[in-house]
């Protein structure tokens, strides 16, 4: 038992080798010294108390979108319509907020019923993707896909129809509201500590979800084998039905605290690539919550550092997005091969 | 072809699979290759086959050593074998099976494959279409097809593990007529199983192994009583049948009609005693299983009614029935009873009531332990139920079921088991009939039906007869019943 740990480990860390090797390859093709633009990354992100901060701003909805999928993926279902979710949370925020900002309710009150209103849309949008697969047999990879074109299609409408600002829609978005309406933050930075505390309430939430009730482990059984599950009395698609919701209701937290928190406004591409990223950090944990907190911040620090890129050696910032999806692909490669060598012996 | 085995030696980690074997098996004989589960039956015929190799030992063909490293090699030496689950491609037609594995150009000659297949067929008397596809075949069909590829190959040794499982009465004469012309034909049959009355009724000699040893080699006449004790190391004797049932009804049927696509079953009128076995006999596919499974709430019933306890149940879902003590065993262990990846306590956590909302996974772990020592589960309760066993999963689901049952329905409760967990899971069973529990279980092994229960109800092609004492029959004029005969005498106006 304990051998195996080890070799867990040494794959995994030849994982991690192999997917900088590559990196390190492409960096070369670039034309950019490795060494020093690894550096700089690095740098980037804990180079000053600026970028922590600006790491935590992401880690925060990264780690909400993460918690989200661990539930659908427990439940064995792909939900990657979490981008179109998030946008859905984002528009019935700003939507609450819109409808409210100027009635004379409180301030605080607003930003809490708008945030509320964004876990309802979200929760709404994934429970269709679940309900076209419960009831419309389509696959949920094909439905929440379609879903997020849908959503970023409604922002766009909005931002340049109903919602536009005075004179003309622009892509930066709707008029952003009055600062009354903002979520506040710690002076002099963007960092709202009520969305970090929210984030980290939500995995510490779906960590004891999935290990320690009796919701969770259904849920599990369900992912693993719905008919077993069902016959040992589990309501099957009543537990698919409410994995989507739950995970909705996430991304929509997740796209509300956005326009609260972040942008103070709807605009298109708000997601931010958050649902996708949640994706890939579920995968590389292999689906353990507890490696959830680690794994987001190390991400959220790549996405920070890797903009120094951009500056000093004019390379696009997407390159944190390649060694992500590198680490992700090599780490599952690696677990493949684990798998088959342990076989073979 | 005359096959050597020399000195073979197998382990999996600290698993001594085979020590040792010695076995000479001439050509044109059938040897039958008899051990209770995980005696080494399927590792030794794996080695001469090619699916994994030995850690020492000669295999010798025709006085010549050879060396095998994979399945193909072995047909190319013409060793060939038949797995329990038929390896084949269901979404492809049966001829492109047969071609399949082949070794020739880009394009295979269909037109003379589809003679020689046709032809072969002919000689052993299966009738397969060979344009239709594979998933609309029975396992015994797959299995004659099978058989007819490697023959096509050109295979001398045929290794069949396992074949009589999940094939019916009629398909294992069939079989049993095939393997007796391939040998007359002088090839070599080495027969794979557990089961006693096949291996007596077929084989020409008999090897036993017992823990990865080989214990013997006997020839007939076969004493069965020996036999047994070759494969156990000790006398088994089966519990002596008594009837049980009280005067307590259990479960009323009344005209109970149900249909699926292909059958209709018309008007089942019966009475289940509290305590009472029945036993539902039949080949696969006459309605037994749509009977058992409407039963258990998972079809909708579409006339008549179904009383439990005096309630009515009729047109109730799964769960109702489920929740009103009546629990369903599926045939397929690890694809619907039980959940690969989860581990015993788990499992034991879901079977049970929850009681609030977090687990106590203490008193979980406390009852796995419990169970696994009454049930003699071999594993702890942190192994997952994949790294279990056949048998060891059986009485895990058993141990599974919820204490008060009012009716328990069963698919193959021992299929695929040897004896010993056969003797054990049924002493289990009548357990549960001695507190009450009526049981109906569906089995293809006659003897099974006949030994534990008290009444019969066979089915032929939807049709069901009346409730026939089991003590007033014997295999041979079940064996009828089953394959249509006799049908007038207990079934009034049903014309079979």
């Amino acid at each position: 038992m304990r051998k195996n740990i080890w070799v867990n480990l040494g794959f995994q860390i030849g994982a991690l080798l192999v997917a900088l090797i590559i990196t390190t390859i492409l960096l070369l093709a670039a034309g950019a010294p490795p060494l020093s633009a690894y550096w700089s990354v690095l740098q980037g992100a804990f180079g000053s108390g600026d970028n922590i901060i600006a790491i935590l701003i992401t880690w925060s909805p990264l780690l909400l979108t993460t918690a989200g999928v661990l539930i659908t993926f427990a439940a064995g279902l792909w939900n990657i319509g979490m981008e179109g979710q998030m946008v859905l949370g984002a528009i019935f925020t700003t939507g609450m907020i819109r409808l409210l900002q100027d009635t004379g309710v409180p301030p605080v009150l607003i930003i809490i019923l708008g945030v509320l209103a964004g876990i309802v849309g979200g929760a709404l949008w994934a429970t269709l993707a679940g309900a076209l697969k419960t009831f419309g047999g389509v696959n949920e990879i094909f439905g929440g896909l379609g879903l997020n074109f849908v959503a970023t299609a409604l922002t766009i409408y909005l931002v340049f129809g109903p919602w536009k600002r005075p004179g003309v829609g622009s892509m930066s978005g709707t008029q952003p509201f009055n600062t009354s309406l903002w979520l506040p933050t710690l002076p002099g930075t963007e960092l709202s500590p009520w969305s970090l505390l929210i984030s980290i309430i939500v995995i510490v939430m779906v960590y004891l979800l999935l290990r320690g009730t009796h919701f969770g482990l259904r849920l599990k059984a369900v992912g693993r084998n719905p008919r077993a599950a069902f016959l040992m009395g589990v309501p099957t698609w009543q537990y698919s039905m409410f994995a989507f919701l739950l995970c909705g209701a996430f991304a929509g937290l997740a796209g509300g605290i956005q326009v609260v928190g972040i942008y103070h406004r709807l605009l298109p591409n708000i997601s931010n690539g958050y649902g996708f990223l949640g994706l890939l950090v579920a995968m590389l944990i292999n689906y353990q919550a507890v490696w959830a907190a680690p794994i987001a911040f190390l991400f959220a620090a790549l996405n920070i550092g890797s903009v120094q890129l951009q500056i000093q050696y004019k390379l696009d910032s997407s390159f944190a997005g390649v060694l992500q999806d590198l680490l992700v692909l090599m780490v599952l490669l690696g677990e493949g091969a684990r798998q088959r060598l342990i076989k073979k012996t | 072809m005359k096959v050597e085995l020399k000195d073979i030696h197998k382990s999996f980690g600290a698993v001594h699979a085979n020590v040792g074997i010695h076995l000479i098996v001439p050509g044109g004989t059938i040897q039958g290759i008899l051990g209770e589960n995980g005696a080494g039956k399927s590792t030794l015929m794996k080695i001469l086959s090619g699916f994994i190799r030995a850690d020492s030992g000669e295999i010798i063909l025709e006085g010549v050593p050879v060396h095998i490293h994979s399945p193909a090699d072995a047909i190319q030496y013409g060793i060939g074998m038949l797995h329990q689950d038929p390896l084949d491609f269901p979404p492809l037609q049966v001829i492109d099976n047969f071609v399949l594995g082949r070794k020739g150009g880009l394009l295979a000659d269909k037109r003379t494959a589809t003679r020689d297949f046709k032809q072969l067929a002919e000689e052993f008397s299966f009738s397969i279409d060979p344009e239709a596809y594979v998933d609309s075949l029975t396992v015994g069909e797959r299995q004659q097809l099978e058989i007819l590829r490697l023959i096509w190959l050109g295979a001398q040794v045929l290794i069949f593990d396992e074949p009589t499982t999940g094939i019916s009465a009629a398909q294992k004469v069939k079989l049993f007529a095939a393997l007796r012309l391939l040998a007359q034909q002088g090839k070599t049959i080495l027969f794979v199983s557990h089961k006693l009355e096949d291996v007596e009724d077929l084989c020409d000699r008999v090897a036993v192994l017992r823990q990865g040893v080989l214990v013997g080699v006997t020839q007939p006449p076969y004493s069965t009583q020996k036999l047994v004790e070759m494969m156990f190391g000790k006398e088994i004797t089966v519990g002596e049948r008594k009837p049980s049932g009280g005067s307590d009804v259990a479960v009323t049927l009344s005209s109970l009609s149900v249909e699926d696509y292909r059958l209709k079953i018309q008007n089942v009128d019966l009475q289940v005693r509290c305590g009472e076995v029945i036993g539902l006999a039949g080949m696969e596919g006459s309605g037994q299983a749509l009977f058992l499974r409407a039963l258990s709430g998972m079809t909708r019933t579409v006339g008549g009614r179904i009383l439990v306890n005096g309630r009515d149940l009729t047109g109730r879902s799964y769960h109702f029935f489920k929740n009103r003590g009546v629990a369903f065993l599926p045939a397929s262990r690890l694809e619907e009873g039980l959940i690969p990846g989860l581990n015993l306590t788990e499992h034991f956590i879901m079977a049970e009531k929850a009681t609030g909302f977090f687990i106590n996974w203490e008193k979980g772990r406390m009852l796995a332990e419990e169970r696994i020592k009454e049930f003699n589960v071999r594993g702890t309760p942190a192994n997952t139920v994949e790294s279990l066993s056949g048998g060891n999963q059986q009485r895990a689901l058993l141990a599974l079921l919820r204490r008060q049952l009012t009716l328990l329905l069963l698919e193959h409760p021992t299929r695929g088991l040897d004896i010993e967990s056969t003797i054990y899971i049924w002493n289990k069973l009548k357990e549960r009939c001695q507190s009450g529990t009526a049981i109906i279980f569906i089995s293809s092994d006659l003897e099974e039906i006949l030994q534990y229960s008290d009444r019969v109800l066979v089915f032929f092609s939807g049709n069901v007869s009346l409730p026939l004492d089991a003590q007033s029959l014997t295999t041979e004029k079940l064996g009828e019943l089953i394959g249509g005969k006799g049908w007038p005498e207990i079934a009034p106006g049903t014309a079979a």
